[in-house]
């Protein structure tokens, strides 16, 4: 089976302006990036990157202006493929009010599949397993509106997953969430891995979510300007700082130190990796 | 304070009210609206009030919830009493300058302030026991064959189903915008009418704003769920004629019987 699940090619884009006449702006430039199956990769850049944009050619919601994007070998131009690309890629977006598309939570999880004309047995089927999935199968007939914004999150994950997808792309999925429910995401994205072997595509500002991940890729300016595993993209510090992009707390502390002249390695992650580093230089 | 509104809101529940297929739902209200219009009498009404108190009786809905959903209909209910009772020529009760009272006009009165009540009660039943996807599936089921008459009758249902989906975050959206501009000193219950219809406007903008940007997103959603229109689409719960449903729909046509009964033979 081939690797790859999906493959972009000097992608560009751009909105067409409002004026005519007027010169489009690139949003994205001449972007390539393959990703692996069932890796993680976080897609990092403050506001107006085009890390979003480039989200949304993921599942054929945008085609290329430029290039191309293949996924699981499938050209997002080709009209015909356009429902099977959106099944085997899933995604969840920011804001959960605008996902949800039911009054009942079971009837919301059961949109995707019932789209998809999956005979009515087995939706049932995937709508349980989906919300078992995500711990919210004791609300299946609750109002979506009642319940917290993050349990609406893991309903709107719950929806997606019922497509049994094999790559979800979590477009800033915790960006409007409280400490808990942003935790709880994260550990759906580490189970569904798990699981599944699903390949997860997470688009973030949160440096610590991206720090989970297996491949970071920095976005500026519509252009892949960083691209590594965390511990390689989170030692460019200064170079972050310049995209205006905070690194995760645990860098930014040995960082400091090793300005003022303690010779700690950068590379420690983790809060127990950085407090084991630590203690090994202070024991020294 | 914009949270109390019921007009078209779904209790869940599990009882057998709750459980009857929607189309049973819909053809019984409107079995029980052809009843209520044919009702003239104090036995009739009688028959149909029996239905409804039955009905709201095995749902589990209280009274007290019917009534608060009724109160902004109160001004229709009261209008219409009142042209009933001064305007229906008949035995003279009472007279006062222009406004007289007649017998008739009592029993009038009460009649069609007693129709416009059972029918709003009646409606609210259906919503209040049906969830608005299988009200929208129902009538999508029984509009069906309108299809053929190139009627969109998918995309319609889906538009009511969205719209009702949406009442609840649009109004605690409003409530959110009611705040903010209260806390920043907007007044929206003092002044004239034309006052408090210029309040509203802060108010409203933001919220047309924000729905257009609400529906983009949320179509954008759908397209990522796979939605391409009503072609192929199956559903979670597929809706069947049960025994209770034929039950149902005999009792309510049982009812009508009765009315037509009592109307054709004067009881």
């Amino acid at each position: 089976m081939d690797k790859t699940a999906i493959k972009i090619e000097n992608l560009t884009f751009f909105y067409n302006p409002e004026d005519e006449g007027a010169a489009p702006e690139d949003v994205l430039s001449g972007v390539s990036l393959e990703i692996r199956r069932g890796s993680f990769v976080a897609v990092l850049g403050h506001n107006g990157s085009g890390k979003s944009t480039l989200a949304r050619h993921l599942n054929a919601l945008l085609l290329p202006k430029g290039g191309t994007v293949t996924v699981f070998g499938m050209d997002t131009k080709n009209e015909d493929l356009t429902l099977e690309i959106r099944r085997r890629v899933g995604m969840v977006f920011q804001n959960p009010d605008n996902q949800i598309v039911s009054n009942v939570v079971e009837e919301d999880v059961a949109f995707a599949p019932e789209n998809l004309g999956v005979p009515s047995p087995e939706i049932r089927a995937r709508v349980d397993e989906a919300l078992r999935m995500v711990g919210m199968y004791e609300f299946r007939d609750h109002a979506p509106h009642l319940l917290s914004g993050g349990q609406k999150q893991r309903v709107a994950i719950a929806g997606v997953l019922a497509m049994r997808p094999e790559c979800v792309v979590f477009d800033e999925p915790t960006a409007m969430l409280d400490p808990r429910g942003r935790r709880d995401v994260m550990d759906i994205i580490d189970k569904l891995r798990q699981k599944y072997g699903t390949t997860v595509i997470l688009i973030t500002h949160h440096m610590e979510e991206a720090a989970r991940a297996d491949r970071v890729v920095v976005m500026s300016d519509g252009r892949i300007v960083m691209d590594g595993a965390p511990k390689e993209v989170f030692v460019r510090v200064e170079e972050l700082d310049k995209l205006g992009l905070a690194v995760p707390g645990t860098v930014r502390l040995l960082y400091t130190l090793r300005q003022n002249g303690v010779d700690v390695p950068l590379s420690a992650l983790s809060v127990d990796e950085c407090a084991q580093v630590l203690a090994k230089h202070f024991k020294a | 304070m914009l949270r109390d509104i019921t007009l078209g809101q779904y209790f869940p529940g599990n009882t057998v009210v709750h459980r009857l297929d929607p189309r049973t739902k819909i053809l019984l209200v409107v079995l029980y609206i052809a009843a209520l219009f044919t009702a003239n009498s104090w036995a009739s009404y009688g028959v149909v009030v029996v239905f409804l108190a039955a009905a709201m009786a095995i749902s589990k809905i209280k009274l007290r919830v019917m009534l608060k959903g009724m109160k902004p209909l109160i001004f229709v209910i009261v209008l219409t009493a009142g042209l009933n009772l001064f305007y229906t020529r008949g035995e003279v009760l009472a007279q006062w300058w222009i406004f007289t009272v007649t017998r008739e006009g009592i029993r009038s009165a009460v009649f069609m302030a007693g129709r416009i009540i059972l029918l709003v009660m009646g409606t609210f039943m259906l919503t209040y026991t049906t969830s608005p996807i299988m009200l929208t599936y129902g009538l999508e089921l029984l509009l069906s064959p309108l299809k053929k008459l190139k009627v969109p009758v998918h995309e319609l249902a889906m538009m009511m189903s969205m719209a009702l989906r949406l009442i609840p975050t649009l109004i605690e959206e409003t409530d959110k915008i009611m705040s903010a501009q209260k806390a920043r000193g907007a007044q929206f219950d003092t002044g004239n009418l034309l006052e408090k219809a210029r309040a509203m406007l802060p108010i409203l903008i933001p919220l047309f704003l924000s729905s257009f940007r609400r529906a983009d997103e949320l179509a954008t959603a759908m397209e990522a769920r796979c939605y391409h229109g009503g072609e192929g689409r199956t559903r979670l719960r597929v809706l069947r004629f049960e025994l209770r449903d034929f039950a149902a729909l005999g009792l309510g046509l049982s009812v009508l019987a009765a009315v037509i009964v009592i109307k054709r033979f004067s009881l």
